[in-house]
């Protein structure tokens, strides 16, 4: 990010947006541990930046396609964060109706069309969506969100392709935390930028610190500046670093306390606050009431979640089908 | 009403649905400016532009994601894939995306998609482009399955899926695509979930699938002949299956055959035996048969495929073995 003054208000709005996410996990890690929260989960801790720097440059007409390390863009989205528990939790009044939980949050209201468990799967649904806004002559951008892992599906490389070929107003952004669950890059990849792959396709690409939510955003709107301009799809990729395990409950052997220590010493929260102290546009007390806010809504948004109604069983069959009465 | 080709029915309803509506388009390999491999699409990138008859490349699961996605925004895409052994390629899609993406998601999306694709055999197309693979669908919840067995079905039912919100995949059969038959004109739409009598009977009742529902007129034709009434049943749908005609059929005949072209073992016959043995085992007064085809590949040499695809001697030889005394 050039030394270029930076915005008050935005700046704010992005560290409470990646408080808000660092809250919530941190709440959801510390519930499963407690095992009040069925199934498994996949946190985001570390990669909050991305998230907040991302949805901070789409509007709120944008749809996005998320993975199943998901939660922060939901939440960086707008998505109501008890509802956003409520799904974690399983209960009725999630936003799937406890069909979906930790790793399938949809959220249509704020554009989020999908959250996949399947790596790569959703970035032709991303296109598809991108799609229907050219033939529909609509203004709006699709995102799709994958990791460096999906990189290596088939469907990454046929998506690329018929983006680039139609020219589909489709943004697609890697979060490259280095791993593919447990196997880290140098493993799993031939070509270590992701940018560099996308050339292959003719994508413009852009690598870009994923631990700076500034950056991020800048780098984002450039990217959609085209995209929205009808040149075509792009691709952003940023570099981040994932702090938990693949999962919760993944005691990370695959990974050195050394290569943990520094994943802990990147952490886009401290990084970016401080820079703000530094620039003199955040004291001590206001990053504590930010993150006092935040832990707030996280706190009521937990609590819902923990009284909301469990779903009514006799509801299990409904929605297999779309029925146009109305009748399940 | 007028005669027409299974194909020339299949090209009448995609371009009626995409006259009658606009967020109707095509997908797919070769659909474009060649009008698909076999004809289906014809003139309708001509027609309707290369917006919305739209050739791919050979990416057919991306294809089938593109459509997941176009149909969520209220695109109604129509994607085909060239033969159905090529679902193979694109069954994550199917069935980790399409059929979840209502339910996963709590009822927010509607997915009104329909993925054409086409299977048949004796003629020789080998182990790769000849099988039927329908229960590999049918199993999943979320998906509906239809087999046209004639050019009024290939209108009728294509017309139903196009108009239904929710992933339907229609199994037309190349082997009939020359077929001519009367066809109504215009807006003829056929219930995606009800099976048809194709022939009253007795006897006997025939419950059959796509190409075999020919099989099984056939066969009643030569079976009248020795005296033997059989009630020839379409079930159009193997997806939800028409239980109820079956059932209704078998109170006045308490015999049935079920003659599918997939292989017998676990396939949509499998099924309807299994729920007629729970609900109808006492209207019946013999046990219950399925011609398909044998456990192999397709093999490719016309007496090889012969050998192990069924046909109407098959279904003969099925039906004096449930009136044997």
């Amino acid at each position: 990010m050039p030394a270029e003054e930076i915005d008050r208000v935005l700046a704010r709005r992005l560290l409470a947006t990646m408080q808000l996410i660092r809250a919530f996990e941190e709440a959801v890690r510390d519930h499963f541990a407690a095992r009040h929260i069925p199934g498994f989960i996949h946190l985001s801790i570390g990669q909050e930046a991305v998230a907040a720097g991302l949805a901070s440059a789409l509007e709120r007409e944008d749809y996005l396609y998320v993975t199943h390390r998901g939660h922060g863009h939901v939440i960086a989205k707008g998505a109501d964060l008890k509802r956003v528990a409520a799904e974690i939790f399983g209960k009725a009044s999630g936003y799937c109706r406890g069909r979906g939980g930790s790793m399938h949050i949809a959220a249509f209201e704020v554009g989020v069309l999908g959250a996949n468990g399947v790596v790569g799967a959703g970035l032709p649904h991303a296109a598809g969506a991108a799609w229907a806004l050219q033939l529909q002559g609509r203004p709006q951008v699709a995102v799709a969100v994958f990791g460096d892992g999906a990189v290596n599906t088939g469907l990454f490389h046929e998506t690329a392709n018929i983006a680039s070929l139609w020219r589909l107003p489709l943004l697609l952004l890697c979060e490259n935390n280095g791993y593919a669950e447990f196997t880290p890059l140098s493993v799993h990849a031939a070509v270590e930028s992701v940018a560099e792959r996308a050339a292959a396709y003719r994508l413009p690409a852009w690598r870009v610190d994923g631990q700076d939510p500034l950056a991020v955003r800048a780098t984002v709107r450039e990217a959609l500046g085209r995209v929205r301009a009808g040149e075509g799809p792009a691709l952003v990729e940023c570099l981040t670093w994932r702090v938990r395990g693949h999962y919760e409950g993944d005691p990370q052997r695959y990974r050195s306390s050394t290569e943990l220590e520094e994943a802990v010493a990147h952490d886009p929260l401290r990084l970016f606050a401080g820079r703000l102290r530094r620039e003199g546009l955040l004291n001590e007390a206001e990053e504590a009431e930010l993150a006092a806010q935040a832990r707030q809504a996280v706190a009521e948004a937990i609590a819902y979640a923990q009284e909301a109604a469990l779903p009514d069983p006799a509801s299990a069959l409904e929605d297999v089908l779309y029925q146009p009465s109305g009748a399940g | 009403m007028a005669e027409k080709r299974y194909v020339r029915a299949v090209n009448e309803a995609l371009c009626e649905e995409m006259e009658r509506d606009p967020a109707v388009c095509l997908l797919g390999v070769d659909v474009g400016a060649p009008g698909g491999p076999f004809g289906a699409t014809r003139g309708l990138q001509e027609r309707f532009g290369p917006q919305r008859v739209r050739d791919t490349p050979i990416s057919e699961a991306a294809v089938v994601g593109l459509a997941i996605g176009a149909a969520t925004l209220g695109l109604r895409p129509v994607v085909e894939i060239m033969f159905m052994d090529f679902l193979a390629l694109v069954m994550d899609q199917l069935v980790n995306q399409a059929a979840k993406m209502r339910y996963m998601t709590g009822g927010q999306a509607k997915l009104p998609l329909v993925v054409r694709t086409q299977t048949g055999y004796r003629d020789s197309a080998g182990p790769q482009h000849a099988q039927s693979l329908e229960a590999w669908l049918t199993h999943v919840p979320g998906l509906k399955v239809v087999m046209p067995s004639g050019p009024c079905e290939a209108k009728g039912l294509l017309k139903a899926a196009i108009r239904d919100d929710n992933p339907v995949i229609v199994v037309e059969n190349r082997t009939l695509y020359a077929l001519a038959e009367e066809v109504p004109d215009g807006d003829y739409v056929l219930p995606l979930e009800r099976a048809a009598i194709k022939r009253e009977g007795r006897d006997v009742t025939i419950a059959s699938l796509g190409v075999m529902v020919r099989e099984a007129l056939a066969a009643a034709e030569t079976l009248a002949e020795r005296g033997i009434s059989c009630e020839v049943i379409d079930l159009r749908s193997a997806n939800p299956l028409d239980l109820q005609t079956v059932r209704a059929s078998l109170e006045k005949t308490n015999r049935l055959v079920i003659a599918h072209s997939a292989t017998r073992c676990g396939g949509v016959g499998a099924e309807l035996a299994a729920a007629l043995g729970e609900e109808a085992f006492y209207m019946l007064d013999a046990p219950i048969t399925r011609v398909g085809a044998a456990f192999a590949p397709i093999p490719f040499s016309p007496p090889l495929e012969r050998a192990i695809v069924p046909d109407r001697t098959a279904i003969i030889a099925a039906v004096e073995q449930v009136l044997a005394p």
